[in-house]
């Protein structure tokens, strides 16, 4: 499964391109504090969070994550895709909430 | 679902609300930050976080939250569990992830609860 | 109903708010307007523990039409409201977002809630907002109001 294969499954918004979306995703990851995210994240996960500030890219970038899915339609500004593109982190968007993205991602994962 | 079954099926431990097994949780949201909680629309939702702070029963009070889920085998303190006990709002916890958390209770039917878009915000007076 | 805060005492963080909420469900108050009401003065009292100075107060006036929640405080003083009254901009300091606070949501959140909304602020005064949430008279047969 790759980021492309979950941006059609889902139904989500790319924000940064071509860059990266035929990476490999291999899990998913929830949560807005960037602390545990760090601490717990593994490579090939996509996160959700409504966080959308420059060390959201950071943290995804030092992880090494698949991808950050912003939820509730939340919209990095654009210094923050501007970094995002630079460092090569692939920012996606939808405005369904993070329970029901992770609901619909964990599903897709499982199937 | 019933309270019962959401413990269930996340491996959760149901430590407030054992007299309210049969309570129905059929929407939910997941968030750490409280400002998202407090831009909840609807009422009647179970609130899935991984923040312990006692502000997140005043929240769950304000808003009428009707159950709180914590996740990441995050154990709250006595005096939060007491005073959920006061308000009668259940709290399970247990050791799976958020994502886990929310894919399971998703399997089983729960939906999502929405916060109002940014965008329904106009400009201030 | 006047309710004191003090500055960094986030321990209580929303404790005046929960029993702000209970005292108008039992004034008689309909619950969607308590709730509103929580709301708006929750972020109130999470702004005055976080920025403040020294504090301030949450004064909730019972109107005949309306609820008032009117948040004070003397200092710091906001430089630039439009600033701060932008989603997700937040000065919130690292101890208060380790919390998940310090989103750049609540004063947002607490325009949001409100019918009318008022906000004035002078650095090195302090600032002061009034939030009017109009009441619901399910049996006034005139039609409610729209909200502004």
């Amino acid at each position: 499964m790759t980021v492309s294969d979950v941006v059609d499954r889902l139904g989500l918004t790319v924000l940064t391109g071509s860059v990266g979306v035929e990476g490999a995703v291999s899990g998913g990851i929830v949560g807005d504090l960037l602390s545990y995210v760090l601490g717990t994240g593994a490579p090939d996960q996509i996160w959700i969070t409504v966080q959308h500030h420059a060390n959201v890219v950071a943290v995804a970038k030092v992880v090494g994550l698949a991808a950050v899915l912003l939820a509730d339609g939340r919209t990095p500004d654009e210094a923050v895709l501007a970094r995002a593109k630079s460092d090569g982190v692939v920012l996606l968007q939808s405005d369904e909430t993070a329970f029901e993205l992770s609901g619909r991602l964990h599903r897709l994962l499982t199937e | 679902m019933r309270l019962e079954d959401v413990a269930r099926s996340i491996d959760g431990e149901i430590v407030v609300g054992q007299e309210q097994l049969d309570l129905i949780v059929d929407r939910a949201f997941a968030a750490d930050l409280l400002s998202d909680v407090l831009a909840l629309t609807e009422e009647r939702t179970a609130l899935i976080t991984g923040m312990t702070n006692p502000q997140v029963m005043r929240v769950a009070e304000i808003l009428n939250i009707i159950a709180v889920v914590f996740v990441r085998g995050k154990t709250p303190p006595s005096a939060l569990i007491e005073y959920a006990e006061r308000l009668g709002i259940p709290i399970v916890t247990t050791k799976k992830t958020m994502f886990e958390t929310c894919g399971l209770m998703f399997a089983e039917g729960v939906r999502a609860c929405r916060s109002k878009a940014v965008s329904d915000i106009g400009a201030p007076a | 109903m006047i309710y004191e805060v003090r500055a960094g005492d986030i321990e209580h963080g929303g404790s005046a708010s929960a029993r702000i909420k209970a005292d108008l469900i039992q004034a008689g108050i309909c619950p969607s307007v308590a709730r509103r009401a929580g709301i708006v003065s929750f972020e109130g009292e999470m702004n005055l523990i976080v920025y403040s100075s020294d504090g301030g107060t949450i004064a909730v006036e019972v109107g005949p039409r309306a609820v008032v929640i009117r948040v004070e405080d003397c200092g710091p003083g906001i430089e630039d409201i439009d600033l701060a009254m932008t989603p997700g901009y937040s000065t919130a300091p690292d101890w208060a977002t380790d919390l998940g606070f310090g989103a750049g949501m609540g004063l947002v959140n607490m325009q949001k809630n409100s019918d009318r909304f008022e906000i004035e602020s002078h650095v090195g005064l302090g600032t002061r907002i009034a939030c009017w949430i109009q009441r619901r008279k399910d049996t006034d047969r005139s039609s409610q109001k729209e909200s502004e």
